[in-house]
C-alpha cells in the first residue's frame, strides 16, 4: 500500500426539490418570514453603471418552461471587479453593487429575471481579457447538482470574439447559445438569455 | 489566490439519472464544458451579520404564531470544511424542511398531513470563525411523492451552502441515522458511491444535546478544497 492522502471527501450534492423556494425565498412559497430576503434586484440608486435586466426562460428536454426552477447570478461590477477579496486586479470595488441575486422563475410565466448593471471586463487566465458575462448557476427539482453557464453580451462582438472561454466552444452553433440578445424595452435595456437543457438549442454548461 | 479541486465526478450524482424520473428531461445530454478556474469562478458573494435577523437560525420561534411547533425538538450542528481540511468561514448557509408531519409550507405541496401554525420550515445562519454552525429546529417527518407510485423521502433537511467561491456553490440533503427510508429512496440512489452517501447521514450526537430539552444531530459539510500553486500557472496577470 502506497501512503495514504488525508483528504476528505466532498460532500455529495442532491436536488434541490420542488420546495426550494422554501428556503430560498420563501415570499414565493406564499409566506413572509425574513426580515431580510435576497431577491432578483441587484442594484440600488448608487450603484455605478448601465441598467439592464437579464431575463429568460429555463427549458426541459420538451421545451416547456420549468417553472419551478432557481436562478443565481454572480458578476463584476462596471469596472470589471468582483466584490470580493479574492479578486485582486487594481480596480475599484463599488459599495453599492454586491453582484449577486437570486431569481425563482416565474411560476405563471416561467422567466427568470435580474435587474442589475452591465459588468466590465475581468483579466483572464494567462492574461487574457474575458468578454463581459455574468456566470448562472440554475437548480430545481430534478437537477441532481447545479448547473453552471455564462451569459455573454450580443453588443460586445469583438470582445465576444476575443474571449477564451467562448472560443474554447467547437462548434459555432453551440458557442450562441452563450449570447444574450439584446433589445430595448420601454426605454430599458433587455437581453435575453433562454436556459435550455436538450434538443438542437442546448445551452453550453460548464463543469468548471 | 487559488483555484478548486475539480468536482469528484465518482461522489457526485450524474445529471441523467433515470430512476429519479424528472432527471431525464432536466438533464444536459451534451458533455459540460470543461474549463480552468478564472476570477468569475474562485469569487463569490460575501454575505454578512446585516443579511441574517436574530431568528433565523431558530426554526422553533422564527414563526411561532403564539406556541411552539410540534415535534422532535433538535439541534443539528456541524463544521463547513474543504478537501483540505481547513474550515469555510463565515460562509451563508440555507436550509429547509417539512415539519413534522412531512408537510411543506408552500403553495404547490398539497400532501393530506397539515401544516404547523408554528411552524415555517427554514433558516440560516453564518458559519464562524471556525466553519461551525448550529441551528434549532423540529425533526422533519417523511413525505410521499410521485416518482414510483408508492415513493417516499426519508426524513431530510435540505442545506444550501456558498462558500468563498461561486464554484463551490452546493445544495444537499441532510439525512437522520436509523431511517429505513433512505436505502429506498431514489433521490438517494442518484449517489452512487455508498460511502458519499453515507457522509449524508447525520448521526446522533448526545453530547451537544441539552438535558431534558433538545436532542442533537451533527452534520459536516465538505466544499471543494482550494489548489495551493507549487508551479506557477498564472490565473490573472498581464
Ligand atoms: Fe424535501
Amino acid at each position: 500500500m502506497p501512503q495514504e492522502l488525508n483528504y476528505l471527501k466532498q460532500t455529495a450534492s442532491q436536488t434541490a426539490g420542488p420546495y426550494v423556494h422554501i428556503g430560498l425565498a420563501p415570499g414565493r412559497a406564499g409566506f413572509d418570514i425574513f426580515d431580510h430576503n435576497f431577491g432578483h434586484i441587484m442594484v440600488t440608486p448608487q450603484t455605478v453603471g448601465e441598467r439592464i435586466i437579464i431575463e429568460g426562460l429555463v427549458l426541459d428536454g420538451t421545451g416547456t418552461p420549468m417553472r419551478d426552477a432557481l436562478v443565481e447570478l454572480w458578476q463584476a461590477n462596471a469596472a470589471g471587479k468582483y466584490n470580493n477579496p479574492a479578486d485582486t486586479q487594481n480596480k475599484p470595488i463599488d459599495p453599492h453593487f454586491r453582484g449577486w441575486g437570486r431569481s425563482p422563475c416565474d411560476f405563471e410565466t416561467g422567466f427568470y429575471r435580474f435587474e442589475t448593471i452591465k459588468p466590465g471586463q475581468v483579466m483572464g487566465r494567462n492574461g487574457k481579457p474575458m468578454a463581459p458575462h455574468v456566470s448562472l448557476w440554475i437548480v430545481a427539482r430534478g437537477i441532481n447538482i447545479g448547473l453552471q453557464t455564462r451569459a455573454y453580451f450580443s453588443d460586445e462582438e469583438a470582445a465576444n470574439a476575443a474571449d477564451p472561454i467562448l472560443n474554447l466552444v467547437e462548434q459555432d452553433k453551440r458557442r450562441k447559445t452563450l449570447i444574450a440578445s439584446r433589445s430595448e424595452r420601454d426605454g430599458q435595456a433587455v437581453y435575453r438569455f433562454d436556459i435550455v437543457f436538450q434538443g438542437e438549442n442546448e445551452t453550453v454548461f460548464f463543469d468548471v | 489566490m487559488s483555484e478548486f479541486y475539480q468536482w469528484d465526478r465518482a461522489i457526485q450524482p450524474k445529471a441523467f439519472t433515470p430512476d429519479y424520473k424528472t432527471s431525464v428531461l432536466r438533464s444536459p445530454k451534451a458533455a459540460l464544458l470543461s474549463l480552468e478556474n478564472s476570477l468569475s469562478e474562485v469569487t463569490g458573494p460575501v454575505f454578512n451579520h446585516h443579511d441574517i435577523g436574530p431568528l433565523d437560525h431558530d426554526l422553533i420561534r422564527n414563526y411561532a404564531h403564539g406556541g411552539d411547533p410540534i415535534g422532535e425538538r433538535i439541534i443539528v450542528h456541524g463544521r463547513i470544511l474543504d478537501e483540505n481540511g481547513r474550515p469555510v468561514p463565515h460562509t451563508l448557509i440555507e436550509f429547509w424542511q417539512a415539519n413534522a408531519g412531512g408537510r411543506y409550507r408552500h403553495k404547490k405541496d398539497t400532501y393530506l398531513a397539515p401544516i404547523d401554525p408554528n411552524f415555517g420550515g427554514c433558516g440560516r445562519c453564518l458559519s464562524d470563525d471556525n466553519g461551525a454552525y448550529f441551528f434549532r429546529t423540529i425533526k422533519p417527518g417523511p413525505y410521499p411523492w410521485r416518482n414510483y407510485v408508492n415513493s417516499w423521502r426519508p426524513a431530510h433537511i435540505h442545506f444550501s451552502i456558498f462558500g468563498s467561491g461561486f464554484s463551490q456553490r452546493l445544495i444537499t440533503q441532510m439525512y437522520f441515522e436509523g431511517d429505513p427510508l433512505i436505502k429506498l429512496c431514489p433521490i438517494v440512489q442518484t449517489i452512487t458511491d455508498p460511502a458519499a452517501v453515507e457522509r449524508l447521514i447525520a448521526p446522533l450526537d448526545l453530547n451537544a444535546s441539552v438535558p431534558l430539552d433538545t436532542l442533537a444531530y451533527r452534520f459536516d459539510i465538505v466544499l471543494r478544497g482550494t489548489r495551493s500553486t507549487l508551479f506557477e500557472n498564472r490565473l490573472e496577470g498581464n
